[in-house]
């Protein structure tokens, strides 16, 4: 009797793992497949840019606020942390380059994309969802009206365009922050803050490596929204947990991927 | 050229191991409102899905305008869908397109029609469903009854052969029923069109129905003219249109023994 409660809960649990692992996977090429379509029909989208431009008003042109209040921040604590290590060593005139180095290179694509999939990636999976609950895009299949070119494309190259141009303005806003902490309030040369930075920070190895990983992070984040709010079960909690699932999964996707990126510069 | 713009034949569907649909046979005739009834579940949107090609049947086939609806490749189904509306239960309008968009949608979508001619078209739609002076409104300022109007104006955009009404009286009021009940009539007789309505409201349904079909335990379980309808004596049938509690439909979802089920809980 005990030994067959026991193989039971054994093979349910088996049933379980499997079922789980099977499940990831079916996910894992839906989602391709989905990249796939977003990529193809593409096309079709491009003929009516203004879709395009809306998503980007949308997705872009509004999460800038959040952008650049955290950017201010962010260049303000690493020039205060910045010139605490560095003068110990004597070499506080290096700040502007720790500043914008740290900006250029990390922090900017990083949080960016971070802030990106908060702001704009729960944005794009709740409209999505509640879209496919509302049988909006049924209501366009029926129409002959492909939802793909329709709605996931423009929002899929919105997310692209926009995540580069937010990466470079929470660079630049951030690297303002520091100056105004650095030269202004501790008083670090004004000369030495930026001929540092000038001579240092290198367009290919810096700028534009920094601008590579924010294009990748931008088709990582906003296929992940897509694909979340696309596959959402059309019920309120089908929803709510797929906007969970967009933070937690771009979180993790841009946190792993950076270190890849970086690793493959580095090593270029 | 066959009288039936529609024909389903010894169809069958079923997904997660439960057969929805066992060897259905309908015809729905050029210029006709043809009814789909059954009790919830009975699978009357789906088998409306299948004539749209959202989904594809496990055994039979569907033929629209004599092309199998299953064999045909997306541009097939697209070509199909073009000659369809479809009037969804809770209407789904395109939430960010106010009224005047929403029924200018297909129109901009599938035509190159000039914008002065579309705004006529669309006002004139619009006017035919009485709501010519909410065109500025969007979809979240109107009220069921009038979204449902909306949805219809856009199902009919096209001047469509075939329109499909899923649940078009469900949650109106008696003045909204009414008014979307003439409209079904008169705009399937002003187009030429043939309407397939699903739907579990007798009185409005029998009152516009040209011919009706019961869908029960996945087969036809009667059809006939309203008329020929309430006069049966078939007890499903009988008990459906006169809404009697008892009859082959059981009040209650199978269950145990119910004086054992209490005592079982109070021991607990």
């Amino acid at each position: 009797m005990i030994k067959s409660s026991l193989l039971s809960s054994i093979i349910r649990t088996l049933s379980g793992i499997g079922h789980r692992v099977t499940s990831r996977i079916w996910r894992l090429g839906a989602s391709a497949r989905l990249f796939y379509l977003t990529i193809i029909y593409s096309g079709e989208s491009f003929r009516r840019f203004h879709l395009t431009l809306r998503e980007i008003y949308a997705t872009g042109v509004m999460s800038l606020l959040i952008m650049i209040v955290s950017a201010f921040f962010v260049g303000m604590v690493l020039a205060l942390q910045g010139y605490n290590i560095l003068q110990k060593y004597g070499s506080s005139d290096a700040i502007g380059v720790f500043v914008s180095l740290t900006l250029v290179r990390e922090l900017g694509p990083v949080i960016t994309a971070l802030l990106f999939a908060g702001r704009a990636g729960t944005a794009i999976t709740a409209e999505i969802g509640l879209m496919k609950t509302t049988e909006q895009l049924s209501a366009m299949e029926m129409m002959a009206v492909n939802p793909i070119a329709r709605v996931i494309a423009p929002r899929f190259w919105a997310g692209v365009i926009s995540m580069p141009i937010l990466a470079s303005l929470f660079s630049m806003v951030g690297i303002l922050g520091g100056y105004l902490v650095a030269v202004p309030l501790i008083g670090v040369d004004d000369g030495a803050f930026w001929s540092q930075m000038q001579a240092n920070v290198d367009v290919r190895l810096d700028i534009v490596n920094g601008l590579i990983k924010s294009v990748v992070f931008g088709v990582v984040c906003t296929m992940i929204a897509l694909f979340q709010g696309f596959d959402a079960p059309p019920t309120a909690e089908g929803v709510s947990r797929a906007t969970t699932r967009t933070v937690v999964i771009s979180s993790l996707a841009v946190l792993g991927i950076d270190f890849v990126l970086t690793a493959f510069m580095l090593a270029v | 050229m066959t009288n039936n713009i529609v024909e389903i034949d010894n169809l069958s569907f079923g997904y997660k191991g439960r057969l929805l649909h066992k060897g259905i046979n309908m015809a729905f005739p050029r210029g006709k409102v043809v009814a789909i009834m059954g009790g919830s579940g009975s699978g009357k949107t789906t088998l409306l899905r299948l004539i749209g090609g959202q989904i594809k049947p496990s055994k039979g086939q569907v033929r629209v305008d004599g092309a199998v609806v299953h064999e045909q490749d997306r541009d097939g189904i697209y070509n199909l869908r073009r000659k369809m509306g479809m009037l969804f239960q809770h209407g789904a309008l395109f939430t960010d397109l106010n009224v005047f968009e929403n029924v200018a949608f297909p129109m901009r979508e599938l035509t190159d029609l000039p914008e002065t001619m579309i705004r006529d078209l669309v006002l004139m739609k619009l006017n035919a469903v009485g709501l010519r002076g909410a065109h500025t409104l969007m979809p979240a300022e109107l009220s069921g009854g009038m979204a449902r109007r909306v949805a219809l104006a856009r199902a009919v955009a096209l001047d469509p052969n075939i329109i499909m009404y899923d649940e078009p009286f469900a949650g109106l009021d008696p003045i909204s029923m009414g008014v979307i009940c003439g409209l079904i009539r008169s705009l399937n007789d002003a187009l030429g069109a043939t309407s397939i309505i699903v739907s579990h409201d007798v009185k409005e349904t029998f009152l516009i129905a040209d011919y009706v079909y019961f869908v029960a335990d996945g087969v036809v379980a009667a059809e006939g003219s309203p008329h020929d309808l309430m006069q049966s004596t078939l007890p499903f049938v009988h008990q459906f249109v006169h809404g009697d509690k008892d009859g082959p439909v059981p009040f209650h979802y199978p269950a145990g023994n119910y004086q054992s089920e209490l005592m079982q809980v109070s021991a607990t």
